[in-house]
């Protein structure tokens, strides 16, 4: 079956190199077929960005996604333009505290997780798309959690590898406890 | 010969069809890139401009696509591997070099990533309309050879082959990737370089005082030499003799451009490269290059899976066109379908070879995107008559 990914937020955030770790890890460690797409705007920084991914065990021949089963969120920007895409029945992820979940679809699974604070007590908020990373493959498992870890060490640059893994773990465990019911999913909606 | 093993990045890389390309003409042996970056092709020179000066290639940013191809025609002479790397707006400006390398027979490929136009257009956005240029947009009579990939493994696999064509036969190369699949990332494996098959260019052996430089022995192409090694060579556009001096009489015209022509065209069957998936017994074939290959499985699908047989024919060497082949399935099949992301030209070459035999229908796009395979299924539904 193939499975369709789409990753939004700002540019700067990371959106096109998480679309690149799944894509690795799917398709290099995890011995399936991905392909991955990505569309930014004009602007270097801040401008909606988002990449798509397709994974499936089967050699993948439509390049681009149609109705996507997951979506990971980062900024309120792409919530409003992509979540109306978002397959009923699908997975909503978004970051809890830059993304305002107002009128949620009722038909999604949403989960939230706040990794911009994860990554700021990891010392560095740039590494929020990988605690994002390690999130998504504990809710989704889509794709197994070594090749996950092993594309993360192959995408990130050399001297952030235990940042980097660190980030990944954090969001992880932060998401097999949320399954576990240890977490709940906080909504944040603008008043 | 096999690959240089300097260089060949062995290995299962997540790339894009840029950064996949790059590689592949490293593998090839390239060692000289000559270009004017622009979207969508500008990934492909980006890592060229990395990864060069690791292997002792040279990558020279040019004032702009007219002076990047000629440039590399100037590398070639000189002994090297060569490529320029352009999307439409720059592909137009090269066309007068593109007929220099096909009259002065100079090996070397010109990579277009094509983008929708005309003009400039939608440069972050695909499109296919650059096929006809490709073969007819230089001014004379000439020929060159086109493939297309549609995948970033095929943007390596392809690229290798689309030098070892160029050196074979002594012709420019039209590497006709699109936005799509330059811009798309999946899995590469590049093998080690004892398993990739290089052709090295045919360098003349015989005594100096003999040597001719378009003297074919009775063959349709000439071997070269390298300039500085001592021989006496004279390259010009205009109509030359076996010395290479202009010539400017019929005679020698005569000879000289039926040659350029005929060594591809005698060489079509050699050159020919496309995939047949359930062609024979096929009522209706969809004929497809590039990323519409791809697109047009989901339809190809659809349709044999309401009971109809559908062929897919995927041309991967464009150019020569395969008209043998065209001219053979029209006389089984009922009717063809040729999506393209273009308002048609390629179909033009498939409706010339089916005479008349059976309908062809095209499925147009203006880019900007890729077809939705719904489009390319009611084509094929129309032609089940």
């Amino acid at each position: 079956m193939r499975t369709e990914i789409k990753i939004g937020g700002f540019g700067g955030q990371g959106v096109i190199l998480s679309g690149y770790i799944i894509g690795r890890a799917a398709s290099i460690y995890d011995n399936k077929f991905a392909t991955m797409i990505q569309a930014f705007g004009p602007e270097a920084r801040g401008s909606a960005t988002s990449s798509q991914i397709i994974v499936s065990p089967e050699a993948i021949a439509y390049p681009y996604i149609t109705s996507p089963e997951i979506m990971i969120v980062m900024s309120q920007e792409a919530y409003t333009k992509f979540t109306p895409e978002l397959a009923s029945g699908g997975t909503l992820i978004t970051e809890e505290e830059l993304v305002s979940t107002h009128n949620l679809r009722k038909d999604v699974k949403h989960y939230s997780i706040p990794a911009t604070r994860i990554a700021e007590e990891l010392g560095k908020r740039m590494v929020l798309n990988i605690v994002m990373m390690g999130f998504t493959t504990a809710v989704t498992k889509l794709v197994s959690v070594d090749a996950m870890r092993k594309a993360v060490l192959a995408s990130v640059p050399k001297g952030t590898e235990e940042l980097n893994t660190n980030a990944f773990n954090r969001g992880y465990e932060y998401g097999v406890k949320l399954l576990e019911g240890k977490i709940e999913t906080k909504e944040l909606v603008e008043a | 010969m096999k690959a240089d093993p300097k260089g060949v990045l062995t290995g299962a890389h997540f790339i894009d069809g840029d950064h996949a390309c790059c590689e592949g003409a490293i593998a090839a042996g390239c060692r000289f890139v000559a270009g004017y970056p622009i979207t969508p092709s500008t990934e492909v020179v980006e890592r060229i401009a990395e990864r060069f000066p690791l292997i002792g290639g040279i990558f020279i940013q040019m004032e702009d696509e007219i002076a990047s191809s000629i440039a590399i025609q100037g590398a070639v002479w000189g002994g090297k591997k060569a490529m320029t790397v352009t999307s439409g707006p720059g592909f137009s400006l090269m066309m007068e070099h593109i007929g220099y390398a096909a009259m002065t027979e100079t090996p070397c490929v010109f990579v277009d990533v094509q983008r929708a136009g005309p003009s400039t257009g939608l440069p972050t956005q695909p499109a296919q309309g650059d096929m006809m240029q490709a073969r007819w947009g230089s001014h004379g009579d000439y020929s060159i050879i086109a493939l297309s990939p549609n995948s970033p493994q095929e943007c390596f696999d392809l690229t290798i082959k689309a030098f070892n064509l160029a050196e074979r036969y002594r012709v420019p190369v039209m590497f006709m990737m699109d936005e799509c699949v330059g811009h798309m990332t999946e899995r590469v494996i590049i093998p080690p370089a004892d398993q990739i098959n290089v052709f090295e260019r045919d360098f003349y052996k015989g005594p100096k005082e003999e040597f001719l430089p378009y003297h074919t022995n009775g063959k349709l192409i000439p071997p070269m030499v390298k300039a500085g090694d001592g021989y006496n060579i004279h390259v010009t556009g205009l109509t030359h003799d076996e010395r290479g001096y202009p010539n400017i009489t019929v005679a020698t015209q005569e000879k000289l451009i039926p040659r350029l022509i005929n060594k591809i065209k005698m060489n079509a069957d050699t050159i020919a490269d496309y995939r047949e998936d359930q062609v024979e017994g096929a009522d209706i074939v969809v004929v497809t290059y590039g990323i519409t290959s791809r697109t047009a499985i989901p339809a190809i699908e659809q349709a044999r899976k309401e009971g109809l047989k559908v062929g897919h024919l995927r041309l991967i060497v464009v150019w020569p066109f395969p008209e043998k082949l065209i001219r053979e399935i029209a006389s089984e099949a009922s009717a063809f379908v040729v999506p393209e992301l273009n308002q048609g030209q390629i179909v033009y070459e498939v409706e010339r070879c089916a005479a008349g035999k059976v309908p062809v229908e095209l499925v147009p796009h203006v880019g900007g995107t890729v077809h939705n395979p719904k489009d390319i299924y009611n084509a094929i539904m129309k032609m089940k008559g």
